[in-house]
């Protein structure tokens, strides 16, 4: 079983059907990248796999548990889908990083908060946030950030602020990691830190769904790619097929659009 | 030596007098207005529609007319239409006029709030979210200390204003400094025709304007460590 299964997600905004019977499926471990134009409903998928949208029909299940079911609103409480989001961790485009946090409260504050509601809290709570504080230093560590964990995100680099915002997912050991195009707010010399980032991730086989424009890390680090255009998934399957033999004509436009730059 | 004379040393009573008046118009609507302006701006950004309009009419009323004119209508007309009185005196007086004043204080503040919730920008919201914050937990921990930052430094301009504006309240003859300043001229304090004492009334409204400047400027510091 995929531990992943998108079935059917239709989105509209209004009149624009932004997402129409999208379906697909991730295994445990695999990277999925999503690639395709602006405005083809790449963001807004990711979006309704992290609640930030509801889709107006179609499901999706974690572990072959059903998170979201259009047809059953019992599945859309809002109690509810608070823990359900976190099968999901999100990196922005744009960080969103807390200002007012250093990179390493950034990475501990939500899992902090979450600790209070664990029933011993009280009674061990410096003992649970040295834990956390630990863990999140372990993957500041590992970003590469160990030395600006005390720093404010003001005081960091476009790339080490989305390197804290990639610490700050997986803080919360979510099943699947979600990336908005990580790299499009960056300068171009920044890209390559993150993507190295995102690269190791991959090879620890963390399942994750990358929307990017960057079509070689693409090729080379996804399992599965997905071309989207229009709302509709037009092509999928092994990024060397997509990216290199597309068989759609719309792919190959797309794909001849980038090769021009 | 003048500051020794008995001319000095009465003037000086008298207008330390009206200036502890003053401070307590000042203290009055900042208590009042700063909470009271929070309520209204959650009404100007309300999901329903008609308690959006109401409130944005009542903000452009109380901020399209002068607080003079609210002043007299507050203390006036409950009377002549005999719905209450203020009581009389000082206490009505001060009370009618703390009224007026907490309500257009707390009416510009509530576009100051709307500016300092509305400028978080809507990511730190749904990072918040998708970290499994609650609605709760999004606002206090993530968005309050943001908002604080962007309201300072129009907050500080209006709170100058009103150490200011507090001088208004001379218009229904409430006792504050500039009224007893202006009584040596008038010669209702058994001194007439001084002219000095008008004068100084100023050098209250520097000391305490510096002060409360001073003060606004060390909050805006300390928020500076993050952008």
């Amino acid at each position: 079983m995929a531990l992943l299964e998108v079935k059917n997600i239709e989105k509209n905004f209004g009149e624009t059907k932004v997402l129409r019977d999208i379906s697909f499926e991730l295994e445990a471990g695999q990277a999925l990248a999503i690639i395709g134009s602006s405005g083809s409903g790449k963001t807004t998928l990711l979006r309704c796999l992290n609640f930030l949208e509801t889709p107006d029909s179609g499901s999706i299940l974690v572990n072959g548990e059903r998170l979201f079911d259009a047809a059953d609103p019992r599945t859309m409480r809002d109690s509810e889908i608070r823990k359900k989001r976190l099968h999901f961790g999100l990196v922005f485009q744009s960080f969103n990083l807390f200002p007012q946090y250093t990179a390493l409260e950034n990475v501990t504050l939500a899992r902090k908060l979450l600790a209070k509601e664990e029933p011993d809290f009280k009674s061990r709570k410096k003992e649970i946030f040295d834990r956390i504080d630990a863990e999140g230093m372990e993957l500041l560590t590992k970003m590469g950030l160990k030395d600006r964990a005390g720093h404010y995100p003001h005081q960091l680099s476009g790339g080490q602020q989305q390197r804290v915002a990639i610490a700050r997912a997986l803080e919360l050991r979510p099943d699947i990691v979600c990336f908005d195009e990580p790299t499009s707010a960056l300068d171009p010399e920044l890209t390559g830190e993150v993507l190295k980032v995102i690269r190791s991730l991959a090879e620890q086989h963390t399942t994750m769904i990358i929307v990017t424009h960057e079509m070689a890390f693409a090729r080379d680090v996804a399992d599965q790619v997905i071309f989207m255009d229009e709302g509709i998934i037009v092509e999928q399957g092994d990024p060397r097929e997509v990216i290199d033999h597309p068989k759609e004509e719309r792919t190959r436009q797309f794909l001849a659009r980038y090769a021009e730059g | 030596m003048f500051f020794t004379s008995d001319e000095f040393l009465t003037v000086a009573a008298a207008l330390n007098t009206g200036f502890v008046k003053t401070l307590q118009l000042f203290f009055v609507t900042l208590i009042g207005a700063l909470p009271l302006g929070l309520i209204i701006s959650f009404g100007s950004m309300s999901r329903f529609t008609p308690l959006r309009f109401l409130t944005k009419a009542l903000v452009w009323v109380i901020r399209g007319t002068p607080l003079i004119l609210q002043i007299i209508i507050i203390y006036y007309v409950p009377g002549i239409m005999k719905l209450f009185t203020w009581g009389g005196g000082e206490t009505g007086r001060f009370t009618a006029v703390s009224v007026a004043f907490i309500i257009n204080y707390a009416f510009y503040f509530s576009e100051i709030y709307r500016g300092g919730i509305q400028g978080v920008p809507i990511g730190q919201q749904e990072a918040g979210e998708v970290l499994g914050m609650t609605p709760s937990q999004i606002f206090f921990k993530v968005k309050l200390l943001q908002m604080v930052k962007r309201i300072v430094p129009p907050m500080s301009n209006e709170v100058i204003t009103l150490v200011k504006d507090t001088s208004l309240a001379r218009v229904i003859a409430l006792q504050e400094v500039i009224w007893m300043g202006e009584s040596f001229m008038k010669g209702n304090q058994g001194y007439a025709g001084l002219i000095w004492p008008l004068f100084f009334t100023a050098v209250y409204y520097l000391i305490f304007s510096g002060i409360v400047t001073v003060l606004l400027t060390m909050l805006e510091k300390k928020l500076e460590f993050f952008r």
